[in-house]
């Protein structure tokens, strides 16, 4: 028997229809179902009820606090996240594979292990607390915490998105065109920018999404001030735990509201970065 | 690029400095109390009325901010620099934490009427609706045909009160013999089906997820229950017999006194035990210390015998060791399940 005929998987028309089948249903099951869930029981009570949760003040605080750290960390990730990928793809340096792991590192720690971590540098008991304490500084359990603790998450997100794509495209363009006399800047702008816009943006569209839905790390820093540190993700919590269903459901259509808005941005950005290509 | 980090340094740089705590001696208009996970809304009715009488009785204007976690997080949290003013907490064993590092006054217990706590509350039941497989008393959650529904003791300061409490009543039951308390716990946690980590999951496993015959949990967390998912769903049974659940409060001295908050903190804590205050706290169901509204109250708290840790077990510091600890008797029951 010959390898060619072999039926490839796949092939059968009711194994198609099976695996399709089962990949909707499961879909259905673990996304569809609780996305349903999150604005039916917002909504239970009417729009009325559903306005009336989401402009209580702490749940207002909770959604622009959470917007504030949005707009510190997404801007100092990307420029992170250029800065690791430009240097790890348009040069050769010793240790390279180790800045590599550790761009990624954040991928594979838990974000409470990560949220723990900052408590015993940056907290009272920790490395830098007496010091900062000396000098009025407070970064626990405070805003800067809480922005602190969602840069760690999210480092990787931007690196991994443009990095293939600058390995792929490799540094020819670059040297060609500091070869002809244009400056780093000029060339970072001109060239390198506008060759992984579309990367770069889908890659700040995720870490403004982690950013904002991130719960373990920002639990352990931000010591859950309602009204002052209790971000989103926590005031959900807050609200769940105090049999307030409908204003805990109220508050996550905001984040899964972000979700779809941020799947509909990668659609956008898939259309054109392929019309690009 | 050397630019570009120069850049974002300074950034974050500024976000810190505008976010950096000045250094002040004068008192300060807002105050933080750390409080446990659960009745929330308990200090938030408790902290208007407070801010109002306060500038009645003071003329000042203050602002009570409220934390909310499990409380050995906020113990832990305070002792890295979380700056609670005060503390109200449901477990004294967390309390105590902050006085042996220094945060709370040694004698915390002497600073305040009723050892240090302005109200208690006791582990009860909710039952399904009409009680079908009539559930009077903890010796009915050791019947085979009965299914109990608790979270975990190992995680969950609730379960721990639960835990304690059914060893407390077996105790008396069986004339204090251990190893028939022994038994009859180790029945009672077989015959839970799921362990959930914390009060609130136990909770929706038993509404939502319908398992299990009775919900054993704090009395001013069943009315709570009982308001979200309604009368024709549950019921509320008090034990004959149950466990007192102190709620300690105290100064965290160390951090009031980096603040100069310490008036406004004593204050708010002594405000608690005032009869304003008990009648908000005994309308979320936890039982007053205030003769008079315990008094007006009376209907609505069953009458029931409480025993105590102190008495049962020796005290907290000596039920963590025996029970909870590492290869304690809690494991020593849990095996087999």
């Amino acid at each position: 028997m010959s390898a060619a005929r072999r039926p490839r998987i796949g092939d059968g028309p009711l194994f198609r229809a099976g695996l399709l089948a089962a990949v909707l249903l499961v879909t259905a099951l673990v996304i569809g179902g609780p996305l349903v869930v999150i604005f039916v029981e917002a909504l239970k009570l009417g729009w009325g009820a559903y306005f009336a949760n989401l402009t209580t003040p702490d749940t207002r605080h909770a959604i622009w606090l959470t917007v504030a750290t949005a707009l510190i960390a997404v801007p100092i990730n990307v420029a992170f996240g250029i800065a690791a990928a430009w240097a790890i793809a348009k040069f050769e340096f010793r240790g390279k594979g180790l800045l590599t792991a550790l761009v990624e590192l954040p991928f594979s720690i838990s974000p409470i292990v990560a949220g723990v971590a900052y408590l015993f540098v940056y907290g009272a008991q920790g490395w830098f607390g007496p010091t900062l304490d000396a000098l009025g500084i407070k970064v626990m359990f405070a805003y800067p915490a809480i922005v602190l603790a969602s840069l760690f998450v999210t480092a990787p997100f931007v690196a991994r998105e443009i990095l293939p794509l600058m390995q792929a495209q490799g540094s020819s363009e670059e040297e060609a065109a500091l070869s002809l006399g244009a400056s780093g800047w000029r060339t970072l702008w001109s060239v390198t920018l506008p060759n992984i816009r579309w990367a770069l943006l889908y890659g700040a569209v995720l870490t403004n999404a982690r950013v904002m839905g991130e719960f373990g790390a920002v639990s352990v820093v931000s010591g859950s001030i309602r009204g002052v540190t209790n971000t989103l993700p926590l005031q959900i919590e807050l609200l769940y735990q105090d049999y307030n269903a409908a204003g805990a459901f109220a508050a996550a259509t905001v984040l899964a509201g972000i979700a779809l808005l941020t799947i509909l941005a990668k659609l956008i950005v898939e259309r054109f970065s392929s019309r690009d290509a | 690029m050397a630019a570009i980090t120069r850049r974002a340094a300074l950034a974050v740089g500024i976000a810190f400095a505008a976010f950096a705590a000045p250094a002040s001696a004068a008192e300060p208009d807002t105050i933080l109390n750390a409080t446990y996970d659960i009745g929330r809304e308990l200090y938030a009715d408790l902290n208007k009325v407070f801010v109002t009488e306060w500038k009645a009785k003071t003329g000042k204007d203050v602002t009570v901010n409220q934390s909310h976690a499990g409380t050995s997080k906020q113990a832990r949290s305070i002792v890295e620099g979380l700056d609670a003013d005060v503390v109200t907490f449901n477990q004294e064993l967390d309390v105590q934490f902050l006085a042996d590092k220094g945060f709370v006054a040694a004698d915390w217990k002497t600073k305040f009427p009723n050892g240090a706590s302005p109200y208690y509350s006791l582990p009860s039941f909710v039952v399904r609706a009409g009680n079908p497989k009539n559930v009077k008393n903890w010796d009915d959650l050791v019947r085979d045909d009965v299914k109990v529904v608790f979270p975990n003791p190992k995680t969950s300061g609730n379960a721990r009160y639960t835990y304690l409490a059914a060893y407390a009543f077996a105790l008396k039951t069986y004339d204090g013999d251990e190893a028939k308390a022994d038994a009859f716990v180790k029945k009672l946690l077989a015959n839970v089906p799921v362990f959930d980590t914390g009060g609130r999951g136990a909770t929706t496993t038993f509404i939502e997820r319908g398992i299990g015959d009775v919900l054993v949990t704090f009395e001013a967390e069943t009315a709570a229950v009982k308001k979200e998912y309604g009368s024709d769903k549950v019921d509320l049974v008090t034990p004959a017999v149950s466990l007192l659940a102190d709620f300690p409060v105290a100064v965290v001295d160390k951090v009031a006194a980096k603040r100069g908050s310490e008036a406004i903190a004593k204050g708010y804590l002594e405000w608690l035990y005032s009869p304003k205050a008990q009648e908000i706290i005994a309308a979320f169901n936890n039982r007053p210390r205030d003769p008079k509204v315990l008094e007006a109250t009376a209907a609505q708290f069953p009458k029931v015998e409480l025993l105590t840790v102190d008495a049962a077990f020796g005290g907290w510091k000596k039920a963590n060791e025996v029970h909870f600890a590492s290869g304690g008797k809690l494991d020593q029951l849990f095996v087999g399940r």
